[in-house]
């Protein structure tokens, strides 16, 4: 199979942890406005972007996530005061971290997305899995299986 | 071996038209754990919500799974349903294939996969769930209502009448708001003041309304039913006690500045009561403009005071109080017109905004309602009323409809008219928008009636010429260049909210719009509530409205908190950390990343090869909690979980996506 053939049938798994108050609100309203997304993307459900451990990013790394996007919301408007500044510390920290290890930092972003930004939710979404497209399936943490 | 129910529902074609739900059923019923899954046209309704207890009951399910729309709808319906069966409300999970699937996927086939990966995460995730027990805790029987305009004065009566205390506060010297600077009201042209100003008394003299006129609110923390709220009482520089409100101090102050309730269009002095029926009638030091404070001399108003009640050592006080409910409304201010130079303002006096009319016109304003020019004090001939200044304007403005404007410009054109039967008005407008209860028939009597003269377009330049305004512009059912010669143009300027309403958001933990309007829980179905448990909006400060829609959402507003307020007890959400002591290290690194300082060390004795032992571990309080799961992350030794989110769900919920 050559090369182009095999990015032509790639379809990235993108793992996206979004807080409640706002970005899992802006999904929400990205849906309720009908803004389509590629269908790549899984959204898990957390309380606050601090919720996140990098264990879980982690792990979805193993288990064979070629993406894993960070979303919460902006900074200063956190629900629950301070989490996304803390969660903003923690994951610059572990993007070296992934760097280091030799993962392509395209595969982590965190994202500021309100409530009220389901076009810019929709917008990233479709921007991060055209990138990944380009970049090729996750090799590096993937589990022998 | 878990015993868990997938139910799906098709929300009438809102999901059955994009995802196979056959396949998505008939995968669930291979995934680990699935004894059972069905589906419905609707799952929310009582046909569908009766199929889930039924089968709870009959399949013996510990775990249920709902396929439906967003958690953020309908989590809390299908709790209930399960608790209505016997199961602990907390063994239910969502999977979200509506508002993430259905809604913005369009190919089928995509859509039935990604349905079936957001089912077998919501079961992976469900099979982990423990039953969470919630705990009571009691409500401060006490509201505040935040903004003194006629939303916050309704808010504050309709909660007082029922008995429980109100702290109304206002940031200016007096209630009144918006509502007090109006002159007559549409669509009946009754007066405003006559009709603000017996409910302003009303809450003066109310026994259970506590006043708070020129403070702000300074800080908040809690939770619903138990909101701790700091005011700043700024220094009013008046012993309020002593004051008779006999207004010698006013009369005789030699310093004057630009009055803020006359639009800046008359003086005031620097200490002042700004307008006629304030309440409270007490007069307050601009302490910026006041000789006394920027250069140590004069003290007229001290020599003078009849009652002693003038204290210039009076400084700003903390007020720390709490509450169960908060009213927010706080209320509009208008556009910055430093962006629409075409339109002249602040060129040329005669160029006004809609508010200046409305004191121009108005009997207590600074023309005592006369009419005149500010220019040179005649009266005006012929008026050019121009729509939508800032509103409906995408490239500069707000793209938003301020929704009043056509309403109020129709009746500055009928009370023109009847103050100089002689003038003439000229109305420029985009669209006419007259939904309300008799506004069409009080537009139609401003054309016919008044022959106010509706021209459908845009004004290209406004610039003055002589002693009067001439105004360019294009009739656009003509397809022809307009030019009128003015001695008065009103702006319909577009309204806002307040400047600083992002910053209060921040502050009561709600959210702001793109605009910065308070955003409602719900666009439909919870209007006056905010995202935040207990608070509440009222007025424009939600978006823009008039007053009779302001008064009925304060009532509503008012009707929520009173609901909340007549609560003994609350139940709390049990989805709080949790410490693990036997794992716990104490090494305290949760208690920093804490934003509501709801952990603490405790020293705990225990027994190790029989020896007692005494060590050092987090405790958590469950009242002070809210979730946000900060600790879970910063745990090292991995002890302290947050309950329904805990490391075991959300590992279980990336490995099931990843499968």
């Amino acid at each position: 199979m050559s090369v182009v053939e095999e990015h032509h049938l790639f379809e990235p798994m993108i793992v996206a942890f979004c807080c409640n108050w706002c970005s899992y609100a802006g999904a929400d309203l990205a849906g309720t406005g009908r803004m389509s997304y590629p269908a790549n993307v899984r959204i898990v459900r957390v309380p606050c972007s601090s919720r996140v451990s990098p264990n879980f990013i982690l792990r979805a790394f193993q288990r064979g996530a070629d993406a894993v996007v960070v979303a919460g919301c902006h900074p200063g408007d956190c629900h629950y005061v301070s989490g996304n500044y803390h969660a903003r510390r923690r994951f610059s920290a572990l993007r070296r971290f992934l760097e280091f290890v030799g993962i392509e930092t395209e595969r982590f972003e965190i994202h500021w997305i309100s409530a009220s930004e389901g076009n810019k939710f929709a917008a990233i979404m479709k921007d991060v899995t055209d990138k990944i497209r380009v970049l090729g399936p996750n090799r590096k943490l993937r589990d022998v299986r | 071996m878990r015993r868990i129910g997938v139910f799906v529902c098709w929300c009438g074609t809102n999901i059955g038209a994009t995802v196979d739900l056959e396949t998505v059923m008939e995968k669930a019923r291979q995934m680990p754990g699935v004894v059972f899954a069905g589906d419905n046209k609707y799952m929310c309704s009582e046909i569908g919500q009766t199929l889930i207890r039924d089968t709870i009951v009959q399949e013996r399910l510990d775990r249920v799974v709902v396929a439906s729309c967003s958690p953020r709808m309908h989590e809390l319906t299908f709790r209930k349903t399960a608790a209505a069966a016997g199961l602990n409300p907390y063994l239910v999970e969502i999977a979200n294939i509506r508002e993430h699937c259905s809604w913005v996927h369009k190919d089928k086939a995509e859509a039935t996969q990604k349905a079936i990966s957001l089912v077998r995460t919501a079961v992976a995730k469900a099979a982990r769930n423990k039953p969470l027990q919630a705990d009571q805790f009691a409500v401060t029987h006490r509201a505040l209502v935040i903004g003194a305009g006629i939303a916050g004065i309704q808010a504050a009566l309709d909660i007082g009448e029922t008995g429980f205390e109100v702290d109304l506060v206002e940031r200016t010297p007096s209630i009144g708001g918006r509502m007090a600077q109006l002159d007559k009201t549409f669509p009946t042209l009754d007066c405003s003041a006559c009709i603000l100003t017996p409910k302003m008394v009303d809450v003066a003299v109310h026994p259970k309304i506590n006043l708070y006129t020129y403070s702000e609110i300074e800080a908040v923390e809690g939770y619903v039913g138990n909101f701790e709220v700091t005011l700043r009482q700024k220094a009013r520089s008046i012993d309020k006690e002593k004051c008779t409100g006999c207004g010698i101090c006013y009369e005789k102050c030699p310093s004057k500045v630009d009055g803020e309730f006359e639009e800046g269009m008359s003086k005031r002095k620097a200490i002042y009561v700004p307008f006629p029926q304030a309440v409270p009638n007490v007069p307050v030091i601009d302490r910026e403009n006041c000789r006394w404070f920027t250069k140590e001399k004069c003290g007229v108003c001290k020599k003078v005071c009849p009652a002693d009640a003038v204290d210039f050592e009076q400084s700003d006080q903390l007020i720390k109080q709490k509450y169960g409910a908060i009213v927010v409304a706080t209320g509009f201010d208008l556009v910055d017109l430093d962006e629409f130079g075409e339109f002249g303002y602040g060129k040329h006096p005669d160029i006004i905004t809609s508010m200046e009319f409305e004191r121009l016109v108005n009997a207590s304003g600074p023309t005592g309602g006369k009419l005149l020019r500010p220019s040179n004090q005649e009266p005006p001939r012929n008026v050019v009323f121009i729509h939508c200044v800032g509103s409906r304007d995408k490239s500069r403005g707000k793209p938003y409809c301020s929704k009043i404007c056509c309403m109020y410009t129709a009746k500055h054109a009928i009370l023109l008219k009847e103050k100089y039967p002689k003038s003439q008005a000229y109305v420029f407008y985009i669209d006419v928008r007259t939904a309300g209860k008799e506004f069409e028939e009080f537009h139609r009597r401003a054309v016919e009636e008044y022959g106010a003269a509706y021209l459908r377009g845009i004004v290209g330049k406004v610039f003055p010429s002589g002693d009067k305004l001439l105004v360019n512009g294009v009739d656009t059912l003509s397809n022809q260049t307009v030019e009128l010669e003015a001695d008065l143009v009103v702006l319909a300027t577009a309204i806002t909210p307040r400047r600083d309403a992002a910053a209060l958001g921040r502050m009561l933990g709600i959210g702001t719009d793109g605009h910065n309007y308070f955003v409602e829980a719900h666009p439909k179905l919870r209007p006056v509530e905010s995202h935040t448990a207990g608070i509440f909006l009222a007025g424009t400060c939600q978006g823009p409205r008039d007053i009779p829609e302001t008064v009925a959402q304060a009532g509503g507003a008012a009707a929520k908190a009173i609901a909340l307020l007549s609560k003994e007890t609350l139940l709390s959400d049990p989805c709080v950390s949790n410490v693990n002591e036997s794992l716990c290290t104490g090494c305290l690194a949760c208690l920093p990343v804490c934003p509501y300082k709801a952990i603490s060390e405790k020293t705990i004795t225990e027994k190790v090869h029989g020896q007692e032992r005494r060590r050092l571990v987090a405790e958590i309080n469950n009242a002070l909690c809210q979730g946000c799961g900060a600790c879970s992350t910063a745990c090292r030794p991995g002890a302290m979980n947050l309950l329904g989110f805990t490391n075991e769900q959300l590992l279980a919920e990336v490995d099931a996506i990843c499968l």
